[in-house]
C-alpha cells in the first residue's frame, strides 16, 4: 500500500540549479558551526558522503563527534536555531540547504524521515500512538481521511511487529514497552514510505535482545521499501550488523570512509584502530585492563590545531616534522575508494596495523 | 477514576472537620471569654451575659462543636435551650440550615451574611481569573516564542514591576485616577448579576482589574518557563520531522503540554480567593467575604470569623480535589488511583 504514487503538488521537485549529484543523497562539504557566547562550536566541519537507495550508512563516532547534528542538518531540523550552516545536501538531486522552508518541511517526514534515540521522550505522552502516527500521515497526505489514515496506521503498526495493533493504536506511549515504542517510531518514520531513513542511535535505549529485533526490522523494512538507511551509532556491533558502508567522525571532520570489510578488517587511521581494539571480545584471550583510546573527545569550539586527534595518537612519531600538530590532514583515497584521514604513509600504515594493531584485536 | 474522587471527597469531609474543629478551639478554648468580644462598644456584663447565653458560650466546646456542626445539618436556635424557647420565644432566634452561627453585632444569622457577600467575592475572583489567565497566558507565549528578543524583554520587565507592585497600590490608582480623575469608567459599584449583567460586568470591571494584576504577571512568567521548557523538548523535534507546521508544533505540541500545569496553578489560586480578595474589596468597598471578614476581624465578631474560615478551606480544599482530577484527565499518563 504505497502512498508514494499520491500525485500532490507539494511531491513535484522544485525547479532550479542542480549540480549532478551522484548518489540519492549526496553529501557536499557539509558545516555546522554554532556561534555561542564561549566561542564558535564547529559541531560539522567538512562532511561529504554519498548514498545510494537501498544502501545502509553507519556514521559511527564518539559522544560530540557531530553525528546527530549532521542527521538533524539534513532535516533541515537547524534552520530554527542560530546555526550557520553551508554546503550542499542533495537528496534526489535536489540541494536541500538552498530550499525554502515550506519545500523542506513538505519533504520532512515524507520523502526523508528520522528515528530518534529515546523513544519514550520523543513521543508526546499526552497523545496516543495512533494519534501521533495519523498526524504524521495527514500532514502530507490531507485529502487522507481520518479512517483511512488511521487504517493505514494500524497496518504500518502490524507491519512492524506491533501485537494488538487495533487495540494498541489507541494507547499512549507511556502504555508500550521500550521495544514497542520504538517500534511505533518505526512505524511513524517510515508511514510516508520516505526514501531516506535515518536513524539516531535507534538501538540505544534498548536492551540487546530488543535490539537486534529492532535492526532486523529495519534490515527487512529496507528490503521491502528500498530506503536508503543512515544509521547513527557509537555502537560498532550495530553497524557490522547493518551497513553497507562506514564513515567514522572525529572532532567535526570525517576521519576514516569505506565499505565495512575495508573499515573493520583494514582500517587505516589510528582512532579507528583505537575503537576496534577498545572494543571487548569474548573470543580473545582475557585481559586485566580493557585498551580504550587515551584522553578526552576534543572540544570543538577549541578543535586541536593540524590533525585534530593528534593529542590522543599514539603514532604521531611515525610523521615528520610536526605535520600532526600544524597541518589538517585530507581525506584521501587509500585505494579501492576507502578514504582516510591521516598523516602517516599509507604503506606504514598497513604496517602498522599488522604489526601493532591486528595482534591486538 | 470514580473511586478516587469519592474517597477524595471523604478525605475532604475529613479535613473540613478538622479545621472547623481547630478554628473552634483556637478561638472558644482561647482564656479570652468569648462572650466579652460580642458586643463591641456598648458592653455592660448584661449585655455580655445576654449574649453568652444566646449564642451557647456556656456549654462546654465539646459540646458548642457538637451543636455547630449540628446547626450545619439542621439549623439552630440561638439560644438552644428549650426552657427559654418555652418562656421567652421572643429572645429566640432561628437560624436555617447551614447555620453557620449567629452574629450579635449584627443581629444577623451568618449563613445570610455570607450569602450577601459571596457573589461579591466570586464576581471580582472570577472577574480576575478570566483576565489573568487570558493575558498572562498569551504574554508568557509571546514572551517564550521570542525568547531573548525585545518582546521577551519587554513582557518580563512589565510582569516584574506587575508583580513588585501592591495589589492595593494598582486598585488605588484604578480608582482614583482612571474612574475618578479621568473619569474614563463609572466609579465601582456591585451589581448583582441576576439584577442587571451589564452594570454588574461594568461595575467589577476595575476592581477585577487591580486584582488580575498581581496574578497576571506571575503567570506571564510561569507560562514563559513552562513554554520555554516544553519547547525544548524531545517531542517538538519529533514533530518538526515529521513535517508538522511550526505554528501546529507550537500550538498542538508545545501549548498543550505547558498548559497543564498552569491550568492547574490557576485553578489553585482561583479557589484561595474565592475566600475573599481581601485588600482589594477594602480598596474598593465592595463588600465580599474578605471585607466581611475584615469588618468582623475588627470587632472580634468570632462567629462570622469561624464562619469564612470555613468556607474559605471548603474552596480550597474543593479547588485542590478539582485540580487534580482535571490533572488527571488531561495528562494520561497520571493514574488517579
Amino acid at each position: 500500500m504505497a502512498l508514494r504514487d499520491a500525485t500532490t503538488p507539494a511531491q513535484a521537485p522544485a525547479s532550479g540549479p542542480t549540480t549532478s549529484a551522484a548518489g540519492y543523497l549526496e553529501l557536499r562539504d557539509l558545516k555546522v558551526h554554532f556561534p555561542t557566547d564561549d566561542g564558535l562550536v564547529k559541531a560539522v566541519d567538512g562532511l561529504s558522503f554519498t548514498l545510494d537507495r537501498g544502501q545502509t550508512i553507519g556514521i559511527v563516532g564518539e559522544s560530540g563527534s557531530g553525528k546527530s547534528v549532521t542527521s538533524q542538518a539534513i532535516l533541515g531540523l537547524h534552520r530554527r536555531t542560530r546555526a550557520k550552516t553551508s554546503g550542499s545536501i542533495f537528496l534526489d538531486g535536489e540541494d536541500l540547504m538552498t530550499v525554502n522552508n515550506e519545500r523542506l518541511r513538505t519533504l520532512r517526514g515524507n520523502k526523508m524521515a528520522m528515528i530518534f534515540q529515546d523513544p519514550l521522550s520523543a513521543l508526546h505522552p499526552y497523545y496516543t500512538i495512533g494519534n501521533q502516527i495519523v498526524e504524521g500521515i495527514r500532514v502530507h497526505h490531507p485529502d487522507m481521511s481520518k479512517t483511512a489514515a488511521k487504517n493505514r496506521t494500524i497496518d504500518m503498526l502490524e507491519r512492524v511487529g506491533i501485537p494488538n495493533p487495533k487495540k494498541r493504536v489507541d494507547q499512549y506511549p507511556h502504555e508500550f514497552s521500550g521495544g514497542m515504542r520504538q517500534r511505533a517510531m518505526i512505524a511513524m518514520a517510515l508511514s510516508n514510505d520516505p526514501s531516506l531513513l535515518i536513524a539516531d542511535e535507534p538501538t540505544t535505549a534498548l536492551d540487546v535482545t530488543v535490539q537486534a529485533q529492532i535492526l532486523d526490522l529495519m534490515r527487512d523494512l529496507q528490503q521491502e521499501f528500498g530506503s536508503a538507511i543512515i544509521m547513527i551509532t557509537h555502537d560498532l556491533g550495530v553497524v557490522a550488523e547493518m551497513a553497507d558502508e562506514i564513515l567514522v567522525m572525529y572532532g567535526g571532520k570525517a576521519v576514516e570512509h569505506g565499505t565495512v570489510d575495508q573499515v573493520f578488517y583494514t582500517p587505516e587511521m589510528p582512532y579507528a584502530w583505537g575503537l576496534l581494539t577498545s572494543m571487548p571480545r569474548l573470543d580473545r584471550v582475557r585481559k586485566e585492563r580493557l585498551d580504550p583510546v587515551p584522553g578526552n573527545p576534543p572540544s570543538l569550539i577549541n578543535v586541536p590545531s593540524g590533525c585534530a586527534f593528534h593529542p590522543r595518537c599514539g603514532y604521531r612519531s611515525e610523521v615528520p616534522d610536526d605535520d600532526c600538530r600544524a597541518v589538517v590532514p585530507e581525506l584521501l583515497d587509500a585505494g579501492g575508494g576507502h578514504l582516510v584521514r591521516c598523516h602517516i604513509p599509507p604503506p606504514r600504515r598497513r604496517e602498522l596495523y599488522e604489526s601493532d594493531v591486528k595482534p591486538r584485536l | 477514576m470514580f473511586f478516587y474522587v469519592v474517597r477524595r471527597l471523604i478525605s475532604v469531609v475529613i479535613m473540613l472537620f478538622v479545621i472547623s474543629a481547630t478554628t473552634f478551639l483556637i478561638f472558644f478554648a482561647s482564656p479570652i471569654d468569648p462572650a466579652s468580644l460580642t458586643c463591641g462598644k456598648s458592653c455592660t456584663p448584661a449585655v455580655i451575659e445576654g449574649n453568652r447565653i444566646k449564642l451557647g458560650y456556656n456549654d462546654p466546646v465539646p459540646v458548642q462543636y457538637v451543636k455547630f456542626l449540628k446547626g450545619l445539618v439542621v439549623g439552630r436556635d440561638y439560644p438552644d435551650d428549650p426552657q427559654i424557647k418555652a418562656n421567652n420565644p421572643q429572645l429566640v432566634t432561628h437560624c436555617d440550615a447551614p447555620s453557620l452561627g449567629y452574629s450579635t453585632v449584627k443581629t444577623k444569622c451568618v449563613t445570610d451574611i455570607v450569602k450577601e457577600a459571596l457573589p461579591i467575592t466570586a464576581s471580582i475572583a472570577m472577574g480576575a481569573f478570566v483576565i489573568w489567565i487570558i493575558t498572562g497566558v498569551l504574554f508568557g507565549i509571546i514572551a517564550a516564542l521570542n525568547r531573548g528578543r525585545w518582546p521577551d524583554r519587554l513582557l518580563v520587565g512589565l510582569s516584574l514591576i506587575g508583580y513588585s507592585v501592591p495589589s492595593f497600590f494598582i486598585g488605588v490608582l484604578l480608582l482614583t485616577f482612571v474612574s475618578i480623575k479621568w473619569q474614563l469608567w463609572p466609579l465601582p459599584q456591585y451589581t448583582s448579576f441576576t439584577d442587571n449583567p451589564l452594570l454588574w460586568a461594568q461595575g467589577i470591571f476595575l476592581p477585577s482589574l487591580a486584582l488580575a494584576a498581581v496574578f497576571g504577571a506571575s503567570y506571564v512568567r510561569l507560562t514563559r518557563a513552562y513554554m520555554l521548557e516544553t519547547m525544548s523538548e524531545d517531542y517538538i523535534r519529533t514533530a518538526r520531522a515529521k513535517g508538522v507546521k511550526e505554528t501546529t508544533v507550537i500550538r498542538r505540541h508545545g501549548l498543550r503540554a505547558a498548559l497543564t500545569p498552569i491550568v492547574t496553578a490557576a485553578g489553585l489560586d482561583l479557589g484561595g480567593l474565592l475566600g475573599g480578595a481581601i485588600v482589594t474589596e477594602q480598596v474598593f468597598n465592595f463588600t465580599g467575604l474578605g471585607w466581611t471578614s475584615i469588618q468582623a476581624i475588627n470587632v472580634a465578631d468570632l462567629p462570622i470569623i469561624v464562619a469564612v474560615v470555613v468556607v474559605a478551606s471548603f474552596f480550597i480544599v474543593m479547588a485542590n480535589l478539582v485540580v487534580d482530577v482535571l490533572y488527571g484527565v488531561i495528562d494520561p499518563r497520571v493514574r488517579l488511583t
